[in-house]
């Protein structure tokens, strides 16, 4: 069979992505979490009398560790495949992809394991995240200087 | 009226994020990425900032207000003391973030027991 034919069966058969269906999805699922994370802003800067900038340090934190939470107790992966995006764009989708792999990397030891493994996803975030606000900070600095 | 804005914003950047993994063939770790690299680059013209004005919580919330927070905390220690502040201050405002993900993720990795 030559390539050609090969490849139109393939994009025959690979099963169709609902696009509508899933963007809606992600929409209201990532919607809600915004709308938590401003709650939870006005409800710690009220409770606490604190600012809104430290406020909503409390509250990332409070989303990174339902995050991690909620991956303990096996819900988080079921709603990740139901809700894809809407869960991996925001800060929870960081929180997850450390807790699964700390879960999952624990029986091959501490060093090698989890410390090894713990940053496997999360540390391309970090590392694009570093040096793309570097080289954007240089050019800043150059064009408007600060 | 915040609330609504949150709700718009977060879940338009899902939208997005959503949309590129399935018309494209980049898998989640790609998409996150891409959008660090774009709250980065917001921020050097401080978009980002009116849009945190905007939104409140929400623009806070998406994985674009990291990198955001990384350029945020260099610029603001650059203004200080120079070029190098740069580098001293770029971790200042997530090592929130990063400290609590990596000691929660740690301390409940002994609690539980990985489901399947």
């Amino acid at each position: 069979m030559d390539n050609n034919k090969y490849q139109d069966i393939v994009n025959r058969k690979t099963p169709k992505e609902n696009v509508l269906y899933n963007g809606m999805i992600a929409f209201f699922v990532g919607g809600f979490i915004g709308v938590l994370g401003q709650f939870l802003m006005e409800l710690y800067a009220y409770l606490f009398h604190i600012s809104q900038s430290e406020a909503s340090i409390f509250m990332i934190m409070t989303l990174i560790f339902l995050g991690c939470l909620l991956t303990c107790l096996g819900f988080f992966d079921k709603w990740v495949t139901f809700a894809r995006c809407g869960l991996i764009i925001p800060i929870t989708g960081f929180a997850h992809s450390m807790m699964s792999a700390a879960l999952e990397y624990r029986k091959e030891g501490l060093i090698m394991g989890i410390g090894a493994n713990m940053l496997k996803l999360a540390g391309s975030v970090i590392i694009y995240g570093v040096v793309s606000a570097y080289a954007f900070g240089t050019l800043r600095l150059l064009i408007m200087g600060g | 009226m915040i609330y609504l804005n949150a709700f718009l914003f977060t879940g338009t950047v899902c939208l997005i994020g959503q949309l590129i993994l399935d018309n494209t063939k980049l898998t989640p770790g790609h998409i996150t990425v891409i959008f660090v690299v774009i709250g980065t680059f917001l921020d050097i013209f401080n978009i980002y900032d009116k849009f945190i004005l905007w939104a409140g919580g929400g623009a806070l919330v998406p994985i674009t207000s990291f990198g955001h927070l990384l350029i945020h905390g260099g610029m603001e220690m650059a203004s200080n003391i120079g070029y190098m502040g740069l580098m001293m201050g770029m971790f200042n405002l997530t090592a929130s973030g990063i400290t609590s993900a990596i000691v929660f993720s740690f301390i409940l990795s002994f609690l539980f027991q990985p489901k399947d």
